[in-house]
C-alpha cells in the first residue's frame, strides 16, 4: 500500500470507516511526514500529542457519523483554537492562549475531525508570500528558494507536502487562492457569509472569509460542507441552506454559460499564463459549456479601492491589541507610552503600515476623499459583477498573475507585493464565492491555477466546473521530495 | 499625495505606535508610494454612485436580549501580562 499521507482527504475518510487503516495510522503518517518536514517552516505549533492520543479514543469508540470521522487537519494558525496557542503569525499574539474555540474549527471537530496543529501565515494575514510572519517564512515544496504565497502559505505548503490530509485558510483578498495556486491545490474562497467569522483573528471584517484548501475538488466540496453555515455569533453569517456539495458534485456541466473578462491581464504577464487560460476556455467547451466575451470595465480600480478599506478596517480591529488584556506588553513609563511601545515592538513592518495607511484615510478630512470614496468605487466593481451574472453562470480567470515568485523578490516593494493578488480581490470586494484549480505548469515546472468566481452563494456550480477542468487538465503534482 | 515624515508622526500618534527616526523616514517613502498608487482612483467620476454598504442582500437576524453566558471572569483573565485579583494592571493614570 502506498503512503497514506498521499491520498486525498475523501479517500481517508472511506477507509478509516471500511477500516482500511485506523485513525492513529492516519496520524502517524502525517506526524512522521512532519516532523521530517521542518525545512517548509509549516507549524507554529504542532499538537502531535494530543492528535494520536485523539486518534486513539476514535479507534476505541468508531463512531464514522461525522463528515470527517477519525481525520486529524492542520489549520492556519488564524483560527482560535481552546488551549491551543492562536498567533496570527504575529509577535503581539506570541503568548496567546484562546478559552474558546472559533466556530469553523468546532465544526470541524463536530464532524468528527481533531486538530494536528498550527500552520504559518503572514502576520494578521497580511501578505501575499508568508515572508511577514513572525515565525519566519514558509518554503514552497516546488523549491527551496521560492515562496509559497499567502496569507495562507503555511497551510499551503503542508498540504502540498501531504503534512495533512486538507486544511483550512481564510481569504481576505486571495489569501486561498493565490498560495493554492502557487502549491498546485485547490483552494475556495466562499460567499461572504457563507461560513462564521466567529474566532477568526480579524483582518478586514467586510472581506474575511474561511474557506477549505484540499488535494482536489472533491475534497475541497467535502471540507466547505463540514465548515459552512449560520452562525448566531456572527450577524454577518446567512441563514440559507448549505447545498450536499459531495452529493450534487458533478462534471456534467453541459449548457452552463462562461464568461471570459478582457480586464484579467497586467503588462508582462507571462504567455504561459494566458495559454492555460485558452487552455481552461477548451477544457470547459468540450465539457460543454459556451463560452462568452465580457467587460469588468472596473477591474482595474479593485488593488486601489481595496488598499483603502482593507487598511481601513484593519486599523480598527487590530486597536484592540494595546498589551491589557492578553498578548505582548512592552514597558513604558506611563499608560500611552506602554500602548505606543508595546504596538511599535508588538506589530511587524507590513502591518504597522497598514495600520497607519489605516489610519491615515479614516483620520479627519480625508475620510470623504479615500473611505468614501473607495466604497463607491466597490459599488461599482460588484454592479459590474451583477450586470455579467445576467448573463454568464460562472467566470474565468487566471488565479494570479505569475507562478510562484522567489523569496525576497518583491519584499522591499510593498505595491508590487499588493499587485498579486489583481486577479482574486474583485470577488472579495464583492463578496462573491471564487476557487482556484490546478491547472498546469510554466516553463520552470511550476504549478498555475485558474480562478472560477460564482454568483452569491452559488459554490455548487464553481465546483462543478472546477472538477470538469481538474478531469481534463489531469494535473499530476510534478514534485520531489527535497526538504526531508 | 505624498506623505511626509510630520504626517507620520501625526498617524503614528493616532494609530499609537512609537516610531524612530530611520522607520518614520522608510514609512514616508513606503506609504506614499502606496498612497500614489490609491489615488488611481481619482480618474473615476462617482458622484453619482452611492457607497456600497452590505455585500450580500440580507437583512441582519435580531435576536431576544437576554444573557447567554457570563461567570467567565477568570478566562477573560488569563491571558492579561499583569492582573491583580479580578482585575487588569496598567500603569499609574492618574498621580
Amino acid at each position: 500500500m502506498s503512503n497514506i499521507s498521499e491520498f486525498s482527504l475523501t479517500r481517508i475518510v472511506s477507509g478509516i470507516k471500511k477500516k482500511d487503516f485506523t485513525s492513529e495510522e492516519v496520524t502517524r503518517s502525517f506526524i512522521n511526514n512532519s516532523k521530517k518536514s521542518k525545512k517548509l517552516n509549516t507549524y507554529i505549533t504542532e499538537c502531535f500529542d494530543q492528535a494520536i492520543q485523539s486518534a486513539k479514543n476514535f479507534d476505541k469508540k468508531k463512531d464514522y457519523k461525522g463528515l470527517l470521522s477519525g481525520v486529524p487537519i492542520a489549520v492556519k494558525d488564524l483560527f482560535c483554537t481552546r488551549n491551543v496557542k492562536t498567533t496570527a503569525g504575529s509577535k503581539i499574539l506570541h503568548n496567546f492562549v484562546p478559552t474558546y474555540e472559533s466556530t469553523i474549527t468546532s465544526n470541524l471537530w463536530s464532524q468528527g475531525s481533531f486538530l494536528l496543529g498550527k500552520l504559518n501565515c503572514d502576520e494578521f494575514a497580511m501578505g501575499s508570500s508568508n515572508e511577514t510572519s513572525f515565525f519566519g517564512n514558509v518554503i514552497n515544496p516546488f523549491g527551496q528558494k521560492l515562496v509559497p504565497g499567502g496569507s495562507s502559505g503555511g497551510s499551503a505548503s503542508a498540504l502540498a507536502a501531504n503534512l495533512t490530509p486538507a486544511t483550512i485558510g481564510t481569504d481576505t483578498g486571495g489569501s486561498i487562492r493565490q498560495p493554492a495556486s502557487f502549491t498546485g491545490t485547490v483552494g475556495l474562497k466562499p460567499t461572504y457569509g457563507r461560513c462564521s467569522r466567529w474566532g477568526i483573528v480579524a483582518f478586514a471584517s467586510s472581506l474575511d472569509q474561511a474557506g477549505p484548501m484540499t488535494k482536489n475538488v472533491k475534497d475541497c466540496a467535502l471540507l466547505l460542507q463540514a465548515m459552512s453555515g449560520y452562525d448566531p455569533k456572527d450577524s454577518t453569517s446567512v441563514d440559507i441552506k448549505v447545498d450536499n456539495y459531495t452529493s450534487k458534485l458533478t462534471e456534467k456541466i453541459k449548457g452552463l454559460k462562461i464568461g471570459i473578462p478582457k480586464e484579467y491581464t497586467v503588462d508582462n504577464m507571462p504567455n504561459e499564463i494566458d495559454n492555460i487560460w485558452k487552455q481552461g476556455v477548451d477544457y470547459l467547451i468540450d465539457a460543454g459549456a459556451t463560452i462568452k466575451n465580457i467587460s469588468l470595465p472596473h477591474t482595474i480600480y479593485a488593488l486601489p479601492a481595496y488598499y483603502i478599506v482593507a487598511p481601513a478596517e484593519a486599523s480598527s480591529n487590530l486597536a484592540r491589541y494595546d498589551g491589557v488584556k492578553y498578548g505582548h506588553r512592552a514597558k513604558g513609563n506611563n499608560l500611552v507610552e506602554m500602548y505606543e511601545n508595546t504596538r511599535s515592538e508588538g506589530f511587524g513592518d507590513e502591518v504597522k503600515r497598514r495600520i497607519l495607511i489605516g489610519t491615515y484615510v479614516l483620520s479627519s478630512g480625508y475620510y470623504d476623499a479615500y473611505y468614501l470614496k473607495a466604497q463607491k468605487v466597490r459599488q461599482l466593481i460588484k454592479n459590474d459583477f451583477d450586470k455579467a451574472f445576467t448573463d454568464v453562470d460562472a467566470i474565468l480567470t487566471p488565479s494570479t498573475p505569475s507562478s510562484a515568485f522567489k523569496i525576497g523578490d518583491k519584499k522591499d516593494d510593498p505595491v508590487s507585493m499588493y499587485l498579486n493578488d489583481i486577479f482574486t480581490v474583485p470577488v472579495n470586494l464583492s463578496g462573491l464565492p471564487a476557487i482556484s484549480v490546478p491547472t498546469g505548469y510554466d516553463k520552470n515546472n511550476l504549478p498555475l491555477g485558474l480562478q472560477l468566481i460564482g454568483k452569491a452563494f452559488d459554490e455548487q456550480t464553481i465546483l462543478n466546473l472546477s472538477l470538469a477542468i481538474e478531469k481534463r487538465a489531469n494535473f499530476n503534482k510534478k514534485i520531489k521530495v527535497w526538504w526531508n | 499625495m505624498s506623505i511626509d515624515k510630520d504626517t507620520v508622526k501625526h498617524i503614528s500618534k493616532l494609530a499609537r505606535i512609537s516610531l524612530d527616526d530611520k522607520k518614520i523616514a522608510n514609512l514616508s517613502k513606503d506609504l506614499s508610494s502606496i498612497m500614489k498608487f490609491i489615488e488611481k482612483l481619482n480618474e473615476l467620476n462617482t458622484d453619482k454612485t452611492s457607497p456600497l454598504t452590505s455585500i450580500i442582500n440580507a437583512s441582519l437576524k435580531s435576536r431576544s436580549d437576554e444573557i447567554r453566558d457570563g461567570k467567565i471572569r477568570d478566562q477573560i483573565l488569563k491571558n492579561s501580562p499583569e492582573t491583580n485579583k479580578e482585575f487588569f494592571v496598567v500603569p499609574k493614570v492618574i498621580e
